[in-house]
Order: C-alpha cells, then sequence, then structure tokens
C-alpha cells in the first residue's frame, strides 16, 4: 500500500523543465529518500504535493485517492529555506502555526505543552524567537513541523544548518514518528544518513528519474563484487583468473586485501575455497557500494551522457 | 475553511500589541501639532534678540517716526554722519539716513549697514515711514474731520455664499470647502503611503526570514497575502479610530472648559442652537461673536456624514488598490533597495494624484480634476477635495465602482505576481519577467 504516490509529474517554467514525466510511489509507514544533485527538481516536487505549486501534468494521490489541497493538514513540511517570525513569542508561534494546519486552540495547546515538555524547554513558551540561539530556533522549527501529528512528514534537507546535537536528536525523533505510523519523505544530499534511515529512495538528475528503489536492492546491483578479507598470517596473496588482488596491506602477522571476484559467475563460497588454499582466512566481507559512490556514478554517467 | 480569519486575527493581534504602535498612535498626532507650532516657537525665540538701530535724521523732520518697540532700539543722532564714522563704529545692526524732505526727494532715505538686513526690516522701515507721511500730507489739506471721514469711508462688506441643493440653500465657503478637502486629502494621501508600505515590508520580511515557504505549505499564497493587507488596513482604522476618539475627546474637554456647547448631537442642533446664541447672551455672559455664528452656520453647511462616509470608502478602496501593488512589489525583490525601480512608478502616480488634488480645490469642476476623480488610482486622492464643494451622487457613485473593481482585479493581479515571487530569490525580476508571472499557471 502507497500512502503517496506521484504519477507522471511534469512541470515546465518559462526557461527550463524543472520535472519531466516523474513518478514516484511511496510506501505507508517507510522511511524514503528523495535525493539528487542541486537543481535536479526536488524542491519543486516537494512544493507539487504540499500544494504550494500545481504540477503542468500528472497526478498526486495521497492514500490511493487524488490529493486536494485540504491535504496540507495532515502533511508536515520543514523546507530547506525555514524560519519563523522573529518578533512572536514561541508559545504565540507554534500556536498559529498549528491552528494553521487545522488544530482546534485547545487541542495545540496541548500539543504545544507535550513538545516543549519532551525538549525540556517548557520555560522559552514567553520568550522571543529572536532571543533564542540558531539550535534553539532549529527545535522549535521541528516542533511546529510535527505538532499536528501529520500522517505525511517531508524534511527538505533536514541536517543542514543542524548542529551535530541536534541533527541526532533530530534523526531519534524521526525513527520515532516513524514507528508511530508517519510515512516519512526526505530530501537529502547526506548520503551516509540515507543509508542509515532509508527504506526507499529515488534519485532525481536533470528532472528526470534515474534511479529508483530499495536501498539494498540498489547497492546490491550497483556491487562491484568487491571484498575485504583479512588473513591471520603475513604471507602476501597474487592475482589468478578468480580474482585480482587490488590491495594488501601486511602488518604484523596479519594480511588485509582487497579482491575483486573476476568472474561474476562464481559463487561466493567459490572465491572464499580459493583464498583458503593460501592462507589463514579470518574475515570476509562484501564491499557494498557506498549511496555517496552510486550517487556520484549515477549522477556523473547522466550528466556524462547528456552533455 | 478558509484560514483568512486566523491569518488576520494574528497579524493584527500582533501588530497592534506591539509598544510602537502603541506610542507611534499617540505619537503621531502630538508630532503633527509640534511640526504646527514650528514657525511660532522660531519667531519666540528669534524675536528674543535686540537689535540696535540708529536714525540719522539730517533733515530733523522725522524724529517721531521711529519709536523703539521689542525688536528694535532706535537712537537718533541729528549731526552730520560720515560714511566713514558709521562704517568704523559696527555696533548698531543698520543705520538709517535720511538726507532730505521725503516729500520732495522721495530717494532721501538709505540704509547703511554691515551685515545684509532682513527684508522684514526693511518693509518695517518703509512702512512706518510711509504711513507718518500719508498722515503728513493729509493734514497738509487742512480739512477737518478728515480722519473721521476716512474711517467712515472705509466700507467692509461680508459675502455669503448660498449653494442650491437638494434640500434647498446651504450657506456655504469656499475656504472652509477647501480647507475640509485638503484635510481628506492630506489623509488620504498620508495612509495610502504608510499602510501600503507596512504591507510591503511585511511581505518582504516574511520572504527574507524564509517563513513564507513554512506558511504556504499550510494556506495558499492568496489567503496569505489578502490576510495581511486587511489586517494591516484593520491596523489602520483602528489607528484611526484612535486619533479620532482622542479629538472628539479633546474637543469635549475644550468645549467643557470654555462652557460652548460644540458638540451637539446634530447639525441642525447646532445650526438652531448658533441662531438662538446670536440674539441673546450666552451662559458665560459674553455675547457671540457673529463671524463665529457665521462659521459654524458653514461647517453645518459642509456634509459631514458624507464627508466621513466617502473618506472611509475611498480610503477602503484606495488602499486596497495600492496594498496589492505594495504586496506584489514586496514579493518580487528580496531586499529594500530593490524596491526603488517599482516604487519609483507608483510614487509618481500617488504624488501626481496629490497636486490635482491641491489643484482641484482651485478648480474642482475642471477637466484635469473630474477625471482624476475617476480614474482608480487617482480617484481616492482627488475625489475627496471635490467633495466638500458638491459631487453630484452617481459621480461618486461611478468613481467609487470603478475603484472597486480595480481594487479587486489588482488584487488578483497581484496574487499572481505574489505567489510566485516569495519563492523566488536572487536576481530582482524585470516588468517583463512580472508579466510572465501574471501569466503562470497556478
Amino acid at each position: 500500500m502507497y500512502y503517496l504516490e506521484a504519477k507522471n509529474i511534469v512541470k515546465q517554467y518559462a526557461s527550463h523543465k524543472a520535472l519531466d514525466d516523474v513518478t514516484i510511489q511511496v510506501p505507508e509507514n517507510s522511511i524514503y529518500g528523495l535525493l539528487g544533485p542541486n537543481g535536479a527538481g526536488k524542491t519543486t516536487l516537494i512544493r507539487i504535493i504540499n500544494h504550494i505549486t500545481g504540477p503542468d501534468s500528472g497526478e498526486v494521490y495521497i492514500n490511493g485517492r487524488l490529493s486536494v489541497p485540504s491535504d496540507v493538514e495532515h502533511i508536515g513540511y520543514l523546507p530547506e529555506e525555514r524560519g519563523l517570525y522573529k518578533k512572536m513569542k514561541v508559545g504565540e508561534q507554534l500556536m498559529y502555526l498549528a491552528r494553521l494546519k487545522g488544530l482546534s486552540r485547545l487541542d495545540a495547546k496541548e500539543r504545544i505543552k507535550y513538545w516543549l515538555g519532551k525538549f525540556d524547554i517548557a520555560d522559552w513558551d514567553k520568550k522571543k524567537v529572536e532571543e533564542l540561539s540558531k539550535g534553539m530556533q532549529q527545535k522549535i522549527q521541528f516542533i511546529a513541523t510535527v505538532i499536528h501529528r501529520p500522517q505525511l512528514l517531508i524534511f527538505d534537507e533536514p541536517f543542514s544548518g543542524f548542529d551535530p546535537v541536534n541533527a541526532n536528536l533530530l534523526k531519534r525523533e524521526i525513527l520515532e514518528l516513524r514507528k508511530e505510523g508517519a510515512t516519512i519523505i526526505f530530501s537529502t544530499h547526506n548520503m551516509s544518513s540515507v543509508e542509515e534511515i532509508c527504506d526507499e529512495i529515488t534519485l532525481i538528475n536533470r528532472s528526470r528519474v534515474v534511479l529508483q528503489g530499495e536501498i539494498n536492492g540498489i547497492r546490491q546491483s550497483h556491487k562491484k563484487h568487491l571484498f575485504k578479507v583479512t588473513f591471520a598470517n603475513d604471507a602476501r596473496i597474487e592475482s589468478n583468473q578468480l580474482y585480482d588482488v587490488l590491495e594488501q596491506n601486511v602488518l604484523a602477522g596479519h594480511n588485509t586485501a582487497i579482491v575483486r571476484k573476476n568472474n561474476g559467475a562464481i559463487t561466493n563460497n567459490e572465491l572464499i575455497t580459493a583464498l583458503m588454499q593460501h592462507n589463514e582466512l579470518a574475515t570476509f566481507d562484501e564491499i557494498l557500494p557506498s549511496m555517496n559512490e552510486i550517487f556520484i556514478d549515477t549522477v556523473g554517467e547522466n550528466t556524462n551522457a547528456t552533455v | 475553511m478558509s484560514k483568512i480569519p486566523l491569518i488576520i486575527e494574528s497579524e493584527y493581534m500582533s501588530r497592534v500589541r506591539k509598544k510602537s504602535f502603541l506610542v507611534m498612535t499617540l505619537l503621531t498626532p502630538i508630532l503633527m501639532v509640534l511640526l504646527c507650532c514650528i514657525p511660532a516657537f522660531i519667531t519666540l525665540f528669534s524675536g528674543a534678540d535686540m537689535r540696535n538701530v540708529t536714525v540719522v535724521d539730517q533733515t530733523g523732520l522725522y524724529k517721531d517716526v521711529y519709536q523703539s518697540n521689542d525688536e528694535y532700539t532706535y537712537t537718533y543722532l541729528n549731526i552730520e554722519t560720515t560714511a566713514e564714522q558709521m562704517r568704523s563704529d559696527v555696533e548698531p545692526y543698520a543705520y538709517i539716513v535720511i538726507t532730505d524732505n521725503l516729500l520732495n526727494n522721495a530717494n532721501a532715505m538709505t540704509i547703511y549697514s554691515h551685515k545684509q538686513t532682513t527684508a522684514t526690516f526693511e518693509m518695517d522701515v518703509v512702512d512706518r515711514m510711509e504711513e507718518y507721511l500719508r498722515e503728513e500730507k493729509l493734514a497738509s489739506f487742512d480739512i477737518p474731520n478728515l480722519q473721521q471721514i476716512i474711517d467712515e469711508s472705509d466700507v467692509d462688506i461680508n459675502v455669503s455664499s448660498i449653494r442650491f441643493d437638494d434640500e434647498g440653500e446651504t450657506q456655504t465657503s469656499a475656504g472652509l470647502a477647501t480647507i475640509v478637502g485638503m484635510i481628506s486629502t492630506f489623509l488620504i494621501y498620508m495612509f495610502l503611503f504608510m499602510y501600503g508600505s507596512m504591507v510591503m515590508s511585511s511581505v518582504m520580511q516574511e520572504k527574507t526570514n524564509r517563513i513564507v515557504e513554512v506558511m504556504v505549505s499550510s494556506v495558499k499564497p492568496f489567503e496569505l497575502m489578502l490576510g495581511k493587507i486587511i489586517s494591516v488596513g484593520l491596523v489602520g482604522l483602528t489607528q484611526i479610530g484612535i486619533w479620532v476618539l482622542l479629538i472628539v475627546g479633546l474637543g469635549l474637554g475644550v468645549s467643557v472648559a470654555f462652557g460652548i456647547p460644540l458638540v451637539a448631537g446634530n447639525e441642525a442642533e447646532v445650526l438652531a442652537q448658533a441662531s438662538n446664541m446670536g440674539g441673546m447672551n450666552t451662559p458665560m455672559g459674553t455675547e457671540i461673536d457673529p463671524d463665529m455664528l457665521e462659521a459654524m452656520q458653514t461647517l453645518a453647511g459642509i456634509d459631514f456624514t458624507q464627508i466621513v462616509v466617502c473618506l472611509i470608502l475611498y480610503f477602503i478602496g484606495g488602499y486596497v488598490l495600492y496594498a496589492s501593488l505594495f504586496a506584489a512589489i514586496g514579493s518580487a525583490v528580496d531586499n529594500e533597495a530593490d524596491t526603488n525601480q517599482f516604487m519609483i512608478p507608483i510614487t509618481v502616480i500617488i504624488l501626481f494624484a496629490f497636486y490635482v488634488g491641491v489643484f482641484s480645490a482651485e478648480n474642482p469642476e475642471g477637466g484635469m480634476a473630474w477625471w482624476c476623480s475617476m480614474i482608480p488610482f487617482t480617484s481616492p486622492i482627488v475625489m475627496m477635495v471635490r467633495i466638500p464643494f458638491g459631487v453630484a451622487i452617481w459621480e461618486i457613485i461611478l468613481s467609487l465602482v470603478l475603484l472597486f473593481a480595480s481594487s479587486i482585479g489588482m488584487t488578483w493581479v497581484a496574487a499572481r505576481i505574489y505567489r510566485v515571487g516569495i519563492l523566488l530569490y536572487g536576481k530582482k525580476p524585470s516588468y517583463k519577467e512580472l508579466f510572465k508571472w501574471i501569466k503562470y499557471k497556478a
């Protein structure tokens, strides 16, 4: 069951196409990564989902039905470019934003109390936003995003501008929100965080989807048959017709080597058998490509192909 | 459900609760009064300076003409004084040298000074001498009771102007109509600028604060813009309301203090009371001045209800028209400096309207005044000058319909620029791009 589906979205601006036939399907209760270099069209897609702007063609479905403007009450959006009313008090600000999302005054009050208490900042209620440090403002911004218990959360570059402590807090909260049933879309450049928390991703480059699927599947399909092996003695190993030795490091009775399986047809077991014949095998790990590498490869390839 | 009421509430409350709002609301009338008093203050302080003037009257005929007063101390010297002597003595402010009988020789008087004398001083010197000479000359005719004859021949007439209108005849005064018209025009002109630019800076602030994207993920850009325009307009009306209360309160205070029942429900009553008082003594025991009575009758001749209603309607229409323009500008630029390019045309239009308004007071039925009171961009300012002079009701209605129709149109256009502008950063857009934005699909 997909919580959100955007089908064949096309968005044309005067001089360029921001989105060209983009389709994404976000499973319910998943964390979905929306990746891509700057200017690829991620923010445009997010704005379309948020009804900030409309597509030229294509549809957005939420929970299986066509999305309508009032759906934004069930979406929490933390834009990349974010801010707060500097002169407003924290409590008023949260109340205003919560009520705009359709919460009643009473509910909003209760939720504000809950979140301020949760972050241990209940005494900030009467403080003006401009009196707070940047890190504190980020917490308020986060609360404003989740206060109406949205079923869909969209974070655009959530970690940019957050200090490591707050970034970690944010990550923890995001995972907790998922546990509570929310579906989360995550737009970012930070590939390590993608590997850590995303279930599925879509990579957009130059207004088109260039890669899509589950993280594990993508990493498997992009693997280069590299293995990290360590031996319990310091004898060196040599490349042969089954594998190439790309690197080895002999140190204090250990040999750490990176080998590439030459022929994709042999199984890992056969490779292990071959390696064992020379030395005492201590560890054997397949090196899967990082999302970062996949990102650079795919985007680079795609860019070269179109240039 | 529309979220506009929520936006209005929040925007309105956050503005009205600011200390600066209270301070400005109370200070503005005080500043205005002070501004009016400045000329009086200046003369008060500059007048404190005593100046010595030496009169060298070689004829000996004019020793009574110049008598010392608050500003000048006159000293007479009968002896001949050479230019050299005068030059070396820098103490007196000026020397008045009279060399001959002025009735025979009109050029016989000269003013010498070390510093340039003021025009008022010279005028004063000449006036006094001319007055004296006139009396001299009249005396020389030797006609008995001449002064009395002259005084009696000095005829004063009072012109009353009566305008025919639906209710019969109304006493009017061109002067008063001009004053009332100018005040209303000036008020509208000030409000358009003040509250219009308040909308603009608020839009720009939201954009540069980057809160706007959070906002538009909850509400439609149009709702946000309209909510802002309405709330600032309400702030304006609140401010005006407070001022009106202050003025009425002050007026009441004054009238109570002086025992003049100025604030008397409706005009007819004022008129009746004024007429009654004309003949008899007021409770204070002083007879009411006929001039005052006339002024009151003229005041009653101006339809204040109409003026106030029109003032409010033109304020609302003109404000919405200009505030949407200002909002569109605020959304299109990133910083204050970039607004200039777009502000200049608006400023020119408003200033043009203001000048047309000022000159319409001279000729309220002229072609220029008529057309400008119909064209929406100038009508709020120009029509307010014409109304105290009496404008046909159909003209007012036509002008208001045009104004409100174009206000709605302008809001629509502004909204289309706004929704694109608030999310675009960087380069300042050209007019061409703004037109493109209007045509974009939502």
